[in-house]
């Protein structure tokens, strides 16, 4: 069996100069290409799991692995580093710089990682990388790739996110509620893309929301109120 | 990379972004503005009086004989007997010797008496002689030689007949039309007050007063008039007198000789001296403007800073995407380092060509009313420093809004505050 993508042992986290530990998890093992659907309540962690993913954040104790890399024992900017080169990020909205353009949003992780830019070129030029990606999840033609990112819809924007997230092939894609600014059509759709695109770059995919309609499709489904046993305890209390 | 995005990030913002970068522009054409005059005024000042050793007048202070005598500014209190000039003129230490006898205006310009020794012997600037632009030195009492501003005001050139006035006011009511002069020569531009001036013979200035004390009162004329009837007298007193040294290091030993001068009350000077008093008199005006404007640079600096400060707080989101993507908080603070560094750096490349460009047009208008003569170049290393020490202040202040940043895409890390 291949090495996990994520491997969390142990692990406790609270806020540097608090005693409440906010997030508490026994085990936690996350396959390479799988999708996991992480869900849970306001409070039970989520943010706070997803920084510790991206190396943002590091434990206050145990183990957090991802791609066989102990990410508390590296320094803040190798955990930039590493997060520039493995990790792709989709916000909840708002993912897009106002003063670039779509192209140039969805080169940005390129310019912070040569690794991704070699995975996404090759020899080729990245702006021929993003087009693809963007033609991908349905969004074609040179005048929509030149124009502000402002200037997209809400839907527009997410899928120019996602692209931004793929490019370069990043081992692991996280994306935080990615669907909650989308009207419930669009959603599922959206989902879609972003499966395809991940199965194609053979990205991991960690996807948070809170809205169960969407979990059926995914590989496996992880509550995090029970996994947390910080917040299962003050779920409970 | 940050680079592209500090330029983006400021394009975007285009309307603060060259508010700012105007207000920076103006400070520092303001700030090099004042120090180009300064520094111009007084080189231009020294160069009037560069070749020469000595300046020998009647008693009175140092700074007032300077600008009386080379400047033309305000009235000499005495004269200088002629007897006075012809001794110290004849010491063995003097190489040459320049009278100069003032009083008379033309048209707003004063009227210098003076003899062929002006042309020969007067020296500006490095070394540079005087030369004409057209026609030649006056060779008789009625013929006068202009200076280059004299020429271009009043458009005269050579062969064209004037006549001067008593007194040095723009309009007077005496005017020697009896003794008119031609114009023998027309003076290349000197940067120095020869182009202000309307040159005469000693001789040609005592025959315009001879003729004008006639019509007042002709019992005391022609008690003035010289019993052999000669024409050309010689010239009773002056306003002062230029001396070249054959030696620099006689100079103070000629000084002494001069103030020390038993048949009459003189103040000799050396100019060099003299113009330093004139710049501590001046001094304190041109702290004053400069601490002014030094304080405009603060002014602009400070709103580069409150711009960018303003601007961090609906940036967070943008720091949240780019820490997303790997950017390291340090880039971050680089970022907004950058911006500052750009908007200080365009504010002083334009404050810079805005000051060239109006110093190149308005050359003239500081030569004809100021008497600047204003060279069009590269900052001098003095101005240099002034604008380092812009950027450096610039960046400086740049340091607080970047370090804003820095702390706060540390805290925020990838959580989006809106």
């Amino acid at each position: 069996m291949s090495e996990p993508v994520v491997e969390i042992s142990g692990l406790r986290f609270a806020w540097p100069g608090t005693d409440a530990v906010v997030l508490d998890i026994e085990a936690l093992r996350i396959e390479r290409g799988e999708r996991v659907f992480l869900h849970g309540p306001s409070g039970s962690g989520k943010s706070t799991l997803l920084s510790l993913l991206a190396g943002v954040l590091v434990p206050t104790a145990g183990e957090i692995r991802v791609l066989g890399r102990n990410l508390g024992a590296l320094g803040g900017a190798a955990r930039d580093r590493f997060r520039a080169d493995h990790v792709g990020f989709v916000f909840q909205q708002f993912n897009l710089i106002p003063y670039l353009t779509v192209i140039e949003n969805v080169c940005l992780p390129c310019g912070f990682s040569a690794s991704r830019r070699g995975r996404a070129c090759g020899e080729r030029p990245v702006r021929r990388e993003a087009m693809r990606l963007l033609a991908q999840l349905g969004m074609s033609g040179d005048d929509l790739a030149q124009r502000g990112a402002t200037a997209l819809s809400v839907g527009q924007q997410q899928r120019v996110a996602a692209a931004r997230a793929l490019i370069g092939s990043p081992e692991l894609v996280i994306a935080d509620e990615p669907t909650s600014a989308l009207d419930a059509a669009r959603r599922a759709d959206f989902v879609a893309l972003l499966f395809a695109e991940c199965r194609r770059a053979g990205a991991t995919l960690v996807f948070v929301s809170h809205d169960a309609s969407l979990q059926a499709s995914f590989d496996r489904s992880l509550p995090l109120a029970t996994i947390n046993r910080a917040a299962a305890e003050a779920m409970s209390a | 990379m940050i680079a592209t995005l500090a330029w983006k990030s400021l394009r975007n913002r285009g309307a603060t972004a060259a508010l700012t970068i105007v207000s920076i522009a103006l400070a520092v054409f303001l700030l090099l503005g004042v120090e180009r005059i300064r520094q111009e005024s007084r080189e231009s000042f020294a160069a009037a009086v560069s070749g020469t050793d000595l300046i020998v007048g009647a008693r009175s202070s140092p700074v007032h004989l300077l600008l009386s005598a080379v400047f033309h500014l305000g009235n000499a209190t005495n004269n200088v007997q002629w007897t006075s000039y012809r001794a110290i003129a004849q010491r063995p230490e003097v190489a040459w010797t320049i009278p100069l006898s003032l009083g008379d205006s033309h048209r707003g310009y004063r009227v210098l008496g003076t003899t062929a020794d002006y042309y020969e012997h007067l020296r500006y600037g490095r070394d540079r002689r005087l030369a004409f632009a057209q026609g030649r030195a006056p060779q008789n009492d009625r013929e006068a030689a202009v200076g280059a501003e004299v020429a271009g005001t009043l458009g005269y050139k050579a062969g064209d007949r004037i006549v001067i006035a008593h007194g040095a006011g723009e309009v007077s009511f005496m005017q020697h039309e009896q003794h008119p002069f031609t114009v023998a020569g027309v003076l290349e531009r000197t940067g120095t007050p020869a182009d202000r001036t309307v040159h005469v013979s000693l001789q040609g200035l005592d025959a315009v007063h001879a003729e004008a004390a006639i019509d007042e009162d002709p019992i005391a004329a022609a008690l003035r008039e010289d019993p052999d009837g000669a024409t050309a007298p010689e010239p009773r007193a002056i306003t002062a007198f230029l001396v070249g040294l054959k030696s620099r290091s006689a100079a103070l030993g000629v000084q002494r000789l001069a103030n020390e001068y038993a048949g009459e009350p003189l103040t000799a000077i050396l100019p060099g001296v003299a113009l330093q008093e004139v710049w501590e008199i001046t001094g304190a005006v041109e702290r004053t403007l400069f601490a002014v404007s030094a304080l405009v640079v603060l002014v602009g600096l400070s709103g580069m800073l409150v711009a960018l400060l303003t601007s961090l707080g609906e940036r967070r989101r943008e720091m949240a995407i780019l820490r997303s993507v790997g950017a390291r908080p340090l880039q971050v603070f680089a970022l907004i380092l950058g911006e500052s560094a750009f908007l200080t750096a365009a504010g002083i490349v334009l404050g810079v060509a805005v000051l060239h460009a109006f110093l190149a047009a308005g050359q003239g208008w500081l030569e004809s009313r100021l008497g600047l003569f204003v060279v069009v170049g590269w900052p001098s290393p003095h101005e240099a420093m002034l604008v380092g020490i812009v950027a450096v202040s610039g960046l400086l202040i740049g340091l607080l809004p970047a370090f804003r940043a820095y702390r706060m895409s540390l805290a925020d890390g990838l959580t989006m505050r809106l």
